[in-house]
């Protein structure tokens, strides 16, 4: 849902550069009238404000502190955790499920990242030439996005399942050996990868396909004009002018896909022995995953996915920058 | 007029943050105010007043028996109880969250491997304090609930691993249940078993704490101690399960399988034995195959200690001790030898007490080799390990995992699991 509402971002910043002297020279008309405006003004902000800090901003600084001090189940009830600094940081880093886990984590993402944008993208060129039933084989395509994570995770882990799964089933029927999906540790995290890339389609489908409709249908008869081929219009049209959406769509997935932790825990739990842990399991497993939680490192490490999902935030916006500058 | 505009801009900023804070006060006055609120019923209670519990059986509504014996040990109390059930893993959380904002409820049932967890965060008080009778109960059930020489609970009932067996399969193999005694015939039987084209034995070898609860019968079965994760019994228990999944005679599933996976993979009627609870007995009636269960072997002879399952009855501590008195009469209602019967039918527990467990012998046979299971079981952080359990079952949930998947051998694995395990519990 949250995706939907941020999709129009590049558009809107589009949009706000230009109504902006209008804007100026409208505020100096309305001089009397501003001053009880700007109170209404703040009078309507403070709602978003106030939420925004209690929902966010307070939990984000509890994270932080949680992950800066050395809480254990007796320190957390007492409330006098004694102040450690980067301790929490130094020891998950040093861990030896550390380097796997951030591994995994690259692995899952580039890889689900990569699928799901291409074969969404051929999906939305597929789609955006209008035929009968496409509207209908769409709604079908959106399925995996409406079920609950637990849902599909479940059914995939049974599909996948070494001892009764459909897959080994079909292998078997097709003469092949049976694979351990979820149970060998050369094959789990290809298990969730590819559950993530099938639940990850839709959504680079649906926006993506916005983004093929908002190119105008005359460059593509120009192109065609000027000799371009099916391909070519592809390579020369539809992609650069598709770029900005691809990058939010990317962005989104980005974050998206680093956060993932239900279909992993539902399906593997992270295993067998951390063979498909990322990062978020690893949080998870860390501060609840055990009879006694270790609530430091567990934020530490949350805190180090928030830092890597918002340095890929900011080289977006530095790229979107660029390409509004030149 | 730019300086102006940025004066108000701070203005308004500043207005901000005085109504957020603001905001933020209230709510930590709240916060207060609900202590308050609690002392205040507090000392209402002496008169009456309402006591509340909390437990991990979200199955019962208002209208099962469980709940029925709650409200009814409150009316001999003369107090009312508000009772409220909670997610097993929910409850901990739950109970750590209340115990920091000063708002524990006055009863809490909880698992007992978390008791010590609990007891060692101050949260919950003696039984000496409390003055809670705990005679009656078998020690090895106490155990788990001790943690320095003192007893911060009394269990509610007990549930244990033994091995239920399809009876069609055995025959079909040519295997006779009985002649199942140590690891060597188990082996021998399901070596039978897969010869005759059957699927030998299913468990739950999953990386949570699930995983280790059906390891410990081997684990101690073979001798081995919690403290010494590599010693050569400890590397046979291990090695017995890795062999079952290289010959086949356990499916490779088993590492993911929960315990609940694993009871489906039984009830399909293929397998010859599964490792499972007390709990499944209602399920194993279901299934529409002559079944039976033994218990689960040592490695030569005799009964393996299985891990004890069950709650505990637990008082967290309060503001206003004067609670307790009360409090101790709920528990010791819900505890009685008279009640337990009641108790541990309707959760389809074994019951703590001797005269008790005799009893529910008497009334359903069935149970015999339960009772005997839970006799000979043992508390997960009992030997004293208390908060140090969850340190070394984490490492061994992680050892078996990565010798069963094939990408250590079990002797390198426990090797590593010790170590991981000496310096979490240091």
């Amino acid at each position: 849902m949250k995706h939907a509402t941020q999709t129009p971002a590049p558009a809107a910043a589009r949009d706000r550069r230009e109504p902006a002297p209008g804007r100026g020279a409208g505020s100096t008309r309305r001089r009397p009238a501003r001053r009880s405006g700007q109170w209404a003004a703040w009078a309507f902000l403070v709602p978003v404000v106030v939420y925004l800090l209690v929902f966010y901003a307070y939990p984000l600084y509890r994270n932080v502190d949680l992950s800066l001090r050395n809480y254990t189940v007796r320190s957390f009830v007492q409330g006098d955790a004694p102040f450690t600094g980067l301790a929490n940081y130094a020891k998950v880093v040093r861990d030896a499920t550390f380097g796997p886990a951030l591994w995994h984590t690259v692995v899952f993402t580039v890889v689900s990242l990569a699928f799901q944008f291409t074969i969404g993208l051929a999906l939305a060129v597929f789609f955006v030439r209008n035929f009968r039933l496409s509207a209908t084989l769409r709604a079908l395509f959106l399925v995996p996005w409406l079920l609950p994570l637990i849902v599909s995770s479940s059914t995939w882990s049974w599909m996948l399942d070494s001892e009764s799964g459909v897959v080994n089933a079909t292998l078997k029927a097709m003469g092949l050996g049976p694979v351990n999906w979820l149970t060998s540790p050369d094959w789990s995290l290809w298990s969730v990868t590819i559950a993530n890339i099938w639940i990850g389609i839709p959504f680079n489908l649906v926006v993506l396909y916005s983004g093929l409709q908002a190119i105008p249908s005359h460059i593509y008869e120009a192109a065609a004009l000027d000799g371009a081929g099916g391909w070519q219009r592809f390579r020369r049209v539809t992609f650069p002018l598709l770029r900005p959406v691809s990058a939010i769509t990317l962005l989104l997935g980005l974050v998206y896909t680093l956060k993932v932790f239900d279909i992993i825990w539902i399906m593997t739990k992270g295993g067998p022995s951390d063979a498909s842990t990322t990062l978020a399991t690893w949080s998870y497993r860390l501060g609840f995953g055990n009879l006694l939680p270790s609530f430091g490192p567990g934020a530490a490490v949350g805190n180090l996915l928030i830092v890597i999902a918002l340095v890929f935030g900011l080289v977006y916006i530095r790229a979107q920058r660029r390409q509004v500058g030149a | 007029m730019e300086s102006l505009d940025r004066g108000r801009r701070v203005a308004g900023l500043g207005l901000v943050v005085l109504v957020v804070a603001g905001g933020l006060t209230a709510c930590s006055g709240d916060s207060g105010g609900d202590g308050a609120g609690a002392s205040a019923g507090a000392s209402q209670a002496a008169g009456g007043g309402t006591y509340t519990i909390w437990d991990p059986y979200p199955q019962f509504d208002d209208s099962s028996d469980w709940v029925k014996l709650l409200t009814q040990c409150g009316t001999q109390a003369g107090v009312t109880v508000k009772r409220t059930g909670y997610d097993t893993t929910d409850l901990t959380n739950k109970a750590l969250l209340a115990a920091q904002q000063g708002n524990s409820p006055d009863v809490l049932i909880v698992d007992n491997p978390v008791v010590s967890t609990l007891a060692d965060a101050g949260v919950l008080t003696s039984t000496d304090e409390t003055k809670i009778d705990t005679s009656a109960v078998s020690p090895n059930l106490l155990a788990a609930g001790q943690l320095g020489g003192k007893t911060y609970g009394i269990p509610i009932g007990a549930n244990t691993l033994a091995l239920y067996y399809n009876s069609d399969v055995l025959k079909k193999a040519g295997v006779d249940a009985a002649s199942v005694k140590d690891w060597a015939s188990l082996t021998a039987a399901l070596e039978k078993v897969k010869a005759a084209g059957k699927k030998g034995i299913t468990f739950s070898a999953i990386g949570t704490e699930e995983g280790s609860f059906q390891f410990l019968p081997w684990f101690w079965g073979s001798g081995a101690q919690l403290t010494k994760l590599d010693s050569p019994e400890g590397v046979a228990a291990l090695s017995l399960w890795t062999d079952w999944l290289k010959k086949g005679y356990a499916p490779n599933s088993v590492i993911n399988n929960t315990q609940t996976t694993s009871w489906q993979e039984f009830a399909t009627g293929d397998f010859a034995f599964a490792e499972n609870g007390t709990w499944q007995l209602a399920n194993a009636k279901k299934t529409g195959f002559p079944y039976g269960i033994i218990p689960i072997p040592a490695k030569d002879g005799g009964t393996a200690p299985a891990p004890t399952g069950g709650e505990f009855v637990s008082m967290p501590v309060q503001k206003d001790t004067a609670r307790y008195a009360t409090t101790q009469k709920l528990v010791t209602c819900l505890t009685s030898t008279d009640n337990s019967l009641t108790t541990t039918t309707t959760l389809s527990y074994i019951a703590p007490t001797e005269q008790v467990q005799a009893k529910q012998v008497e009334q359903n046979p069935e149970l015999k080799v339960w009772v005997e299971a839970v006799k000979a079981a043992k508390g997960r952080t009992s030997d004293n390990l208390g908060t140090k359990y969850p340190k070394i079952s984490e490492p061994m949930w992680k050892a078996m995992q990565a010798a069963l998947s094939g990408s250590q051998p079990p002797q390198e694995a426990l090797t590593a699991a010790q170590s991981a395990a000496a310096s979490a519990t240091q």
